[in-house]
Parts: C-alpha cells; structure tokens; sequence
C-alpha cells in the first residue's frame, strides 16, 4: 500500500504510548509526584497525539466522532471506544495519584487493561483484512502488542520486563517476514480465481484506465520496495535485537535506556512502514500485480 | 447498522456475459454520467485535461487475454462493479454506520453524510469496488442505481441500472437472484455463473457468465475454402521467366 505517514506515526506513537500507560496503572515504576506528572504526560502526549494524527488521514475529521457507534461490529469502533476508556480511566487516575497523592490500584488496573485492549483493537483492524493476507493472521496482534508492551516497558524503566517483550517482538517479527512472503500464494490467490478465467495462460493485456486511480495509489503502491530486505534487517537488529540484548545483559542506565529508546523507535517506525509498504492486496491481482 | 442484515428477500444484482462483452466501455460511461448527476456526491475528476488525469468511477472494464494450449488467444473485456456480497466485509468494518447493506433488497450503499472517508471498507473489498472521492472525501460504489430502479416517474424500460440499460452487446442483465425463475437465475444455472475471488467468502450476488470455449477451431484447410481456386497454376516457369530462373539459380549463393 501507499504507508500515509499520519498511520504509520500514529499506530507506532501510541502503541509507545498505550504500551508505558499500562504500566504506570499498574504502579510501575513506583514514583509521586513530579515524576509521575513527567510520565504519565509522556504516555498521553504519545497516545493522544497519536491518535490526533489518524485523524489526519480522514476525509472528514470532523464527523470522527461517529466512528464510537458500531463497537457490535467494527474494530476500528472498537478501538476508538478502548482509546477514550482508557484515556478517560487513566486521566483520572493520574489526577488522584499526582495531585491528591492517591492511588487507586483498582482504578489503575482497569485502565491498564483498556491500554492492552486498544492496542489489541489497533491490531485486529489489520488482521481482520482477508484480503490482505500478510496481515490476516495471529502474528499481527501478537506483534503489535509485544512491541507496545516491550516499548512502554523500556518508557517507564522496567528493563527485564522490556528486554523479554522485545525478545518476543523480534521473534514474533522474524516469524512475520517470513510466514507473511509465503500466505499470499498459500491461500489460492491467483488472478485465475480473481477473474474465473480457468482456460488457459491467463494475463491482464490492457488496464480499465490509462492513467492512476485510488485503488492503484493506495493498495497496488509499490515504491520504495526495494529497500525493503535493507530495511527489514536494519529494524529488526537495531530497532529489536540490539536493545533485547542490552537490556537483558547489562545495567541500563540513563544515558543507555536514552540511547535504545532512539533506537528502538526508529527501529519501529522503519518496521512499520514496512508492514504497510509490504501489504499486497489482492485487489493487485485484477492489474496484474502479485502474479 | 453496519451488521449484516441476513438473508434478504430480494437480491437484486448483475449477470456480466464474459463471452458477450465487447469492451466498449460504454457501460463506465454512462455509471459516471448518471451517478455524477443523481444519487449522492458527484463522481469528481482531479486534473482532467493535464498530464495526470485520474478520477472516481462506479464500474471500470479491464481486458485479459486467455491463450489455451491448443486453441486460439481469446481477449476477454472484464467489467467490474460492487456484487452486492452477501457477506460483504465492507460494511461490518464501517466504524460509523456509513456502509450498509438493505434488508429488503440487498443493495449495499453508503450513507455520505455519515461517512468519515477512512477508507476501510475500500480496504476489506477484495474486487476493488470502492474508490474514495477525492473532491468529497466520502467513499463512491456502485449503488445499482437505487435511483432508477425503484423510479417511478422513469418510463418503465428505463427501470434499471444506467450499465444495463446502456450495453449495446446485451453483457449486463439485471434482476433478482432470490427468485429462482428471474432471468438472472435462469442465465446463471444455463451458463453456469460463478463468483469472482469464492475462496475470500464474500457470496457475491453478481455473477460473471464465462467466456464460450473456442477451441472447436476447425482445420485450417477446412476453413480456406477459396484454397483451391488460388493454388498456383504453373508450377514450372518457361520462357523468359524459366531461363531468369536457372540462370539466377546458377549464380554463387543461388539454389542448387
């Protein structure tokens, strides 16, 4: 597909930021006051501003709040009505803990659930698609939410619990690659049952149209894919394996925990450019691509 | 709304004859004209007379070619619109109830003043049915012109959706699929009708008719019947003509 910045933005900020608000409802780290204040304004500034951001690629932000009404059947409902549960649990939650030093765990634990469950629902809008079968797919959730859990652990300064979530992304995103080459093929898609054309050696000999259209630009896109087994590598180590290591064999301080926090989010955001870039759809199918 | 309504009563949809289309796109045309002039937000160009020129439509015709390994290459002109799926996963995406499918006739449209153009349902489509407008920003389908079918100030021949009415070849049938003694049904179960992309599990209601076999080719002899009249009638040259022959031949390079 054509990876719109605003998505790829938004879907890597605030699962960091859903990820680190999990954690700081369930008290970790243990801090008051003016700490906390600085967490938990880096987990809303990522989760809110994430969530700004995918409005940006709607053709009428203004009518976004409708999309809260068909939680019975849309993830994407779903998971806009976990993102303002959990925002609005939390928030008050923060409020208590910052400025009348009261902690709520009860309170804490529910919105740390609805965190989890918005990411969960972010994920499961991709992995509904059967027809992009890359995506569609167990792996797809338990990606986005190991790196979600793995990213806010290192936010809020858990290392082990980082370090094993990490380990568990890149396991997870290895199997991605590789397992997403192969499903396209394995599930049949072929131009011949896009088309019913059995008969014979099958190929598209003129488009419907001489120029572009929506469909092309946003599902067929190809550009960049190049790069992409570059990329793959470059997230995967950098952006996974190097911090899984560093967290889980030494002593992270502040300086370290700086520096794989750059790296792990450049890592992600590369790696979630890919997962839209590498997205074929079988749409492709009808114009000649994927065959 | 955006759940599923079940098995409608109606299913009103498309029969598309493979082996009639002739691919004069006449049917595109028409589906922009009238779905720009009625029914919801016009079908909008961007850049029309530039270098870049692409826009929104309701029904595209792209073209295959079929080569069989012992019989001619077919062209086959392959028109495409929404097939009203049964299952259709565009609308349980919807996360604002814009997308919906009609319990009473199973026409699946889209409500523009709810849609807030995310493009999800485009995304869950497999055949490419939905394009977003990019003047309006709400999604385009084909809405089996709802505003024409059910018409009532339209003389009665004109009833039907803009594509049927306007195919000069008689590709496009429209009717109801519930009905087992409807024109479509009769064309599906005599033609053997099949669905586009079955493994995705959308039940399509429109239904493609497969292009006729041609490999009843007959021998080429048997079909150049003017072979016998144009056979050569001197197989020898004399004359001239014979003499320029064995000389020529008998130059360097010439036949032995």
């Amino acid at each position: 597909m054509h990876p719109a910045p605003s998505i790829i933005l938004f879907t890597t900020l605030s699962g960091l930021g859903f990820g680190l608000l999990t954690f700081l409802g369930l008290n970790m780290p243990d801090v008051d006051g003016w700490v906390l204040f600085t967490f938990f304004f880096v987990g809303f500034a990522l989760s809110v501003g994430g969530l700004l951001s995918s409005t940006f690629h709607l053709g009428h932000p203004e009518r976004a709040w409708r999309a809260l009404s068909q939680w019975k059947s849309s993830w994407l409902s779903r998971e806009g009505i976990c993102a303002v549960a959990a925002l609005c649990v939390l928030g008050l939650y923060a409020l208590l803990a910052i400025f009348f030093d009261t902690k709520v765990a009860a309170l804490g634990f529910v919105g740390s659930a609805l965190s989890l469950l918005t990411v969960f629902t972010t994920s499961m809008i991709y992995t509904q698609m059967k027809t992009v079968p890359r995506w569609n797919h167990w792996s797809t959730p338990l990606l986005f939410l190991s790196l979600s859990i793995g990213g806010g652990a290192l936010l809020a300064a858990q290392t082990a619990v980082a370090g094993l979530f990490l380990l568990i992304a890149t396991l997870t995103q290895a199997f991605a690659f590789w397992g997403g080459d192969r499903r396209f093929k394995d599930r049949g898609h072929s131009l011949k049952t896009a088309t019913g054309l059995q008969n014979g050696e099958l190929r598209l000999f003129e488009p419907p149209h001489t120029g572009t259209n929506y469909l092309l630009k946003e599902m067929v896109h190809q550009i960049g894919r190049k790069h992409a087994q570059r990329l793959r590598v470059l997230g995967l180590v950098f952006g996974l394996a190097l911090p899984t290591v560093l967290l889980l064999s030494q002593t992270v301080g502040h300086v370290l925990a700086g520096l794989i926090v750059v790296l792990h989010v450049g890592g992600v955001l590369a790696l979630r450019w890919l997962f839209f870039a590498e997205a074929e759809h079988v749409v492709g199918l009808y114009y000649g691509k994927h065959g | 709304m955006t759940q599923l309504p079940g098995p409608t009563p109606k299913k009103l949809g498309l029969v598309i004859d493979l082996d009639t289309c002739v691919g004069c796109h006449a049917c595109v045309v028409s589906c922009k004209g009238w779905n720009t002039e009625n029914y919801g937000a016009p079908l909008s160009d961007q850049d029309a007379y530039g270098a870049n020129p692409s826009g929104t439509f309701l029904n595209r015709v792209h073209s295959y070619e079929i080569a069989p390994k012992d019989a001619p290459a077919q062209l086959v002109h392959f028109p495409k619109s929404c097939l009203h799926c049964e299952d259709a996963p565009c609308v349980t995406v919807c996360p604002t109830g814009a997308s919906y499918k009609r319990a009473d006739d199973g026409i699946v449209l889209v409500n523009e003043d709810a849609c807030i153009g995310c493009g999800l349902c485009a995304w869950a489509c497999p055949y490419g049915a939905r394009e977003m407008d990019m003047d309006a920003g709400v999604m385009k389908k084909c809405t089996l012109c709802v505003d024409r079918i059910y018409n009532e100030n339209l003389p009665e021949e004109d009833r039907e959706p803009a594509c049927v009415r306007t195919c000069p070849a008689n590709a496009r049938h429209f009717g109801d699929f519930a009905d087992p003694e409807s024109n479509v049904s009769h064309l599906v179960a005599e033609r053997g009708g099949i669905d586009l992309m079955a493994e995705q599990g959308t039940k399509p209601v429109n239904k493609y008719l497969p292009p006729r076999p041609k490999t009843d080719a007959q021998p080429e002899a048997e079909i150049d019947v003017l072979a016998p009249l144009l056979s050569p009638v001197a197989t020898e040259a004399h004359g001239f003509l014979g003499w320029l022959d064995k000389t020529l031949d008998k130059l360097p390079g010439g036949a032995t």
